[in-house]
C-alpha cells in the first residue's frame, strides 16, 4: 500500500528534480498524444525541442527569437514571483502589461515625430508609471477595503483590454492608416524604435531589462531586508506583523514591482517587437507569465531557464506545426500538459510517499 | 559548339528540370488568426484552401498554420515559413498586414498575398472581397422584410470594411422601407458567441426584428430563432438556420482567387497587385433566399444581384448625402474605390457616431 505522508520541510531535492521531471512526463505523453494523431512522435518532440536550437536551416534565426519570446515572460514572471512569495495573487499581469504599452506608445505618440534621445526613456518611464498605476487599483482596494485582489487584478485585464481597443481604434489611431486601427508604426520611427542591440542576438532593451530584473531580484530577496520582509509574509504572516512589516507595506510593494515590471514589459514589446499599438497586441503574455513564475519555482534564475523553456516550446511548436502539420489547439495541450505534471510531481516536494506492507489481518 | 553537344546539353538541361520539377513542387503557405474550425473567417480561407489544393493535387505542396496571433509572432511565424522554403504565403487577417510587409522585405523571392490590406510591395499583393456588394442585398432584404421598421447591425470593428457594410445595409434597407432605422452596437472582437448573443438580444429588446452581423459566430442566429426574428448567414450559409430565422447570406469565397494565384506561380506569372473582387467575381457568394420573403422583393434582390456582378449597378450610387447631411456623391456618381477603402462616415439617416 502506498501512503503520502507531509514533510515537515518541503523537500529541496525535490523542488529542483520536479521541473525537470515534469518536462520529460511531457515529453513522453506528449508523444503519445502525437502519435494518436498520427504524426511521428520522436520527430515531433524534437522538432519543439531541438530544430528551434540547432536545425541547420532555422537555427540561425529562431535563436535570437528565443530571448525575443523569453524577455517579455521573465520580465513580468520576475515581478509575480515576488508577489507570489508573499502571497499576494497578482493575476492581472496581462493588464498591467496593456497599459504599460499603452500609456508608454501614448507619450511617446504626443510628441511625434521627435527624434530628441529623451524620448525613448521617457516612454520606458510612462510604461513602468502605467503598469505601476494600473496594479495600483487592486492594492488600493486591498489595504482600504479588504478587496480580493486576484479578482480585482483579473477583471481590470479586461477593463484595459477595452482601453487597448479604444486606443487602437481611436485615440492612438495612425492618423495615415486609412482609418483602420493600430497606431503609428516604431519600426518606422528610429528615435523610439526598441531594436536589437546587436544585430542578430535578439538582444532588444527589453530582454536586457528582464535578465537585470533577474539579478536584482536575487539580491533583494536573498540579501535585502525588503525580500526578507517579503518571504517572511508569505511564510509567517503572524511573525511578519510581529516583526514590525506592514502587511499594507507588503501589498503595495509586491503589486507595484509586478505592475511596474509587466509594464515596462508591455513598453518593450510594442515599441521593439510589436511595433505598434493594435487591438491584438495583448497575447496572453501576462497569464503565461504565471505558469513561468511557477514553473521556475519562484526562484530569479529558475524562472530565467523557465521562460526561455516556455520560448522554446512556443517556437518549437510553431515549427512542428509548419513542418509537421501538427494542428494549434495540440500544442497549446503539449504547453499546458507541461504545467498540469509540474503541479502533479509538486506532490513530492511536500509529501513524502512511503510503501507500507500489508499487515496480517 | 557541334550539334552532339548540343544535344547532350538539351537533354542534360531537360532531365536536370525534369528532376527539379519533382523534388521541388512550389510550397504554398497559409497563416489563420483564428482556429480552422471558428466556423467563419478562418475556416471559410481554410477550406478555400483545400479546395485549392483539391485543384493542383500533387503539383503543390501545401502547409498551414492556424490561430496565430497579429503582432510580432505572425512576423516570426512568416519568417520560419520563408525559411523553410516556402514560395508564396497567404496572410489571410488585416492584422498581419506590417508582419508581411516587414519579412517581405527580407525574403525578396518569396511572394506573398495578404488579405484585406492596403499596402503592397514588389512582392506583396493585396487582396480583399467588396462585401459591401453583399450587404446591399441584405441589407434590402431587412428592410423588406421588418415590421418594426426598425432593424439592427453587430459591428465589429469600427474600421472601413464594417462602416461600408453597414451603410450600403442601410441605404438599400431605406430603398425597400424609406421609414427604416438602424441600430448599430459595436463589440470589438471577430468573433466571441456570447457577446454576439448579448447583443443581438440587446438590439431586439430596443425593438429590432431583423438583425445583420458583420461578427463571425452563429449565436445571432440562434437567438434570432429563438425570437421569430429574422437575420442572415455570415462569412458562412450558415444553412442549418434555413428557412428561418436565415433567409439568405454572405459567402466568403477565396477559392478561385488562390487557384489563380497560385497558378500564375506555377506558370511565373505572378506579379503584384492590390485587388477587389466582388459577386462578379465570384468572391462574394449570396446564399439562398429561403422563407416568407415578398415577391417582389425577391424579384428585386435577384436582379440587383444580377446588375451587381455585371457591374450595371454599384451599390454607393448618388445622390448620397453624408450622416450631417452634406453632399457627398451626387445624381448617378458613383463612389470611387480611395473613398471607399477608407471610408470613416455614416451616409444621411444612419443615427449615432461612429467610435473613436
Amino acid at each position: 500500500m502506498i501512503r503520502l505522508e507531509k514533510r515537515t520541510q518541503p523537500s529541496g531535492y525535490w523542488t529542483a528534480l520536479s521541473p525537470i521531471l515534469a518536462v520529460g512526463l511531457t515529453m513522453i505523453v506528449g508523444g503519445f498524444m502525437f502519435w494518436a494523431l498520427g504524426k511521428p512522435p520522436v520527430e515531433a518532440i524534437r522538432t519543439i525541442f531541438w530544430d528551434p536550437l540547432f536545425h541547420p536551416q532555422f537555427a540561425d534565426y529562431s535563436r535570437p527569437q528565443l530571448l525575443v519570446k523569453a524577455g517579455p515572460l521573465i520580465l513580468i514572471a520576475i515581478g509575480l514571483s515576488i508577489g507570489f512569495r508573499a502571497g499576494i495573487w497578482n493575476i492581472g499581469a496581462e493588464g498591467q502589461y496593456i497599459m504599460g504599452a499603452v500609456s508608454g506608445a501614448a507619450v511617446g505618440l504626443a510628441f511625434y515625430p521627435s527624434q530628441s534621445v529623451l524620448l525613448f526613456p521617457l516612454m520606458v518611464f510612462a510604461g513602468a508609471l502605467g503598469g505601476w498605476a494600473w496594479a495600483m487599483i487592486p492594492a488600493v482596494l486591498k489595504t482600504r477595503f479588504g478587496t480580493n485582489e486576484i479578482l480585482v487584478s483579473l477583471m481590470l485585464v479586461y477593463v484595459a483590454e477595452n482601453i487597448l481597443a479604444s486606443a487602437s481604434a481611436g485615440w492612438l489611431r495612425n492618423p495615415e492608416g486609412m482609418g483602420f486601427p493600430g497606431s503609428r508604426n516604431f519600426k518606422q520611427w528610429s528615435a523610439v524604435y526598441n531594436a536589437e542591440l546587436l544585430t542578430g542576438t535578439g538582444m532588444h532593451w527589453g530582454v536586457a531589462a528582464a535578465f537585470i530584473a533577474v539579478i536584482a531580484a536575487y539580491v533583494m530577496m536573498a540579501r535585502h531586508i525588503q525580500g526578507f520582509n517579503v518571504r517572511l509574509t508569505g511564510e509567517a504572516p503572524l511573525a511578519a506583523r510581529f516583526s514590525g512589516v506592514s502587511p499594507a507595506w507588503i501589498v503595495f510593494l509586491c503589486l507595484g514591482v509586478s505592475g511596474g515590471l509587466a509594464g515596462l514589459a508591455g513598453l518593450f514589446e510594442v515599441t521593439g517587437p510589436a511595433g505598434q499599438v493594435s487591438i491584438d497586441f495583448g497575447s496572453g503574455y501576462g497569464f503565461t507569465a504565471i505558469i513561468v513564475a511557477f514553473l521556475g519555482r519562484l526562484n530569479p534564475f529558475g524562472i530565467l531557464a523557465a521562460g526561455l523553456l516556455m520560448a522554446l516550446t512556443y517556437i518549437g511548436g510553431e515549427l512542428a506545426q509548419l513542418m509537421l502539420g501538427l494542428p494549434g489547439a495540440s500544442i497549446q495541450l503539449f504547453q499546458g500538459m507541461l504545467l498540469f505534471f509540474l503541479l502533479a510531481t509538486d506532490v513530492f516536494t511536500n509529501y513524502r510517499v512511503r510503501m507500507l506492507r500489508r499487515e496480517a489481518a | 559548339m557541334n550539334r552532339r553537344t548540343l544535344l547532350a546539353s538539351a537533354a542534360a538541361l531537360s532531365l536536370a528540370a525534369g528532376a527539379a520539377l519533382a523534388q521541388d513542387v512550389p510550397k504554398i503557405a497559409f497563416v489563420y488568426v483564428g482556429p480552422v474550425n471558428d466556423g467563419g473567417w478562418s475556416q471559410h480561407h481554410h477550406e478555400s484552401a483545400m479546395e485549392m489544393k483539391d485543384h493542383f493535387g500533387d503539383r503543390i505542396e501545401i502547409v498551414e498554420q492556424e490561430s496565430v496571433p497579429e503582432g510580432a509572432d505572425a512576423e516570426r511565424v512568416l519568417t520560419q515559413m520563408a525559411l523553410s522554403g516556402a514560395d508564396l504565403i497567404f496572410t489571410t487577417s488585416f492584422g498581419y498586414m506590417d508582419p508581411t510587409i516587414n519579412v517581405a522585405q527580407k525574403f525578396p523571392d518569396v511572394k506573398f498575398e495578404h488579405a484585406t490590406g492596403y499596402k503592397t510591395a514588389d512582392n506583396v499583393s493585396a487582396y480583399s472581397a467588396r462585401f459591401y456588394e453583399g450587404r446591399a442585398i441584405t441589407g434590402y432584404l431587412a428592410g423588406a422584410m421588418t415590421e418594426t421598421d426598425k432593424i439592427g447591425y453587430i459591428g465589429s470593428f469600427p474600421i472601413p470594411e464594417v462602416i461600408r457594410g453597414i451603410n450600403s445595409s442601410y441605404l438599400h434597407a431605406a430603398q425597400a422601407n424609406p421609414d427604416v432605422e438602424i441600430a448599430v452596437v459595436w463589440l470589438n472582437t471577430w468573433f466571441d458567441p456570447a457577446k454576439e448573443a448579448d447583443a443581438t438580444q440587446a438590439l431586439l429588446d430596443q425593438g429590432a426584428d431583423v438583425v445583420l452581423a458583420h461578427t463571425d459566430s452563429t449565436a445571432p442566429l440562434s437567438v434570432l430563432e429563438k425570437a421569430g426574428a429574422y437575420g442572415f448567414g455570415q462569412a458562412a450559409d450558415m444553412a442549418e438556420f434555413k428557412p428561418t430565422p436565415r433567409i439568405s447570406s454572405i459567402i466568403d469565397d477565396w477559392a478561385p482567387y488562390y487557384i489563380e494565384r497560385v497558378q500564375a506561380v506555377l506558370d511565373g506569372t505572378w506579379e503584384s497587385h492590390n485587388v477587389w473582387q466582388g459577386i462578379g467575381d465570384g468572391m462574394v457568394g449570396i446564399g439562398e433566399f429561403t422563407g416568407p420573403i415578398p415577391e417582389d422583393a425577391l424579384t428585386h434582390v435577384t436582379r440587383m444581384k444580377e446588375d451587381i456582378a455585371s457591374g450595371a449597378y454599384h451599390p454607393f450610387t448618388g445622390p448620397i448625402n453624408k450622416q450631417d447631411g452634406s453632399a457627398w456623391l451626387a445624381e448617378g456618381e458613383v463612389a470611387d474605390d480611395g473613398t471607399l477603402a477608407g471610408m470613416d462616415f455614416y451616409v444621411e439617416g444612419v443615427s449615432g457616431e461612429i467610435p473613436n
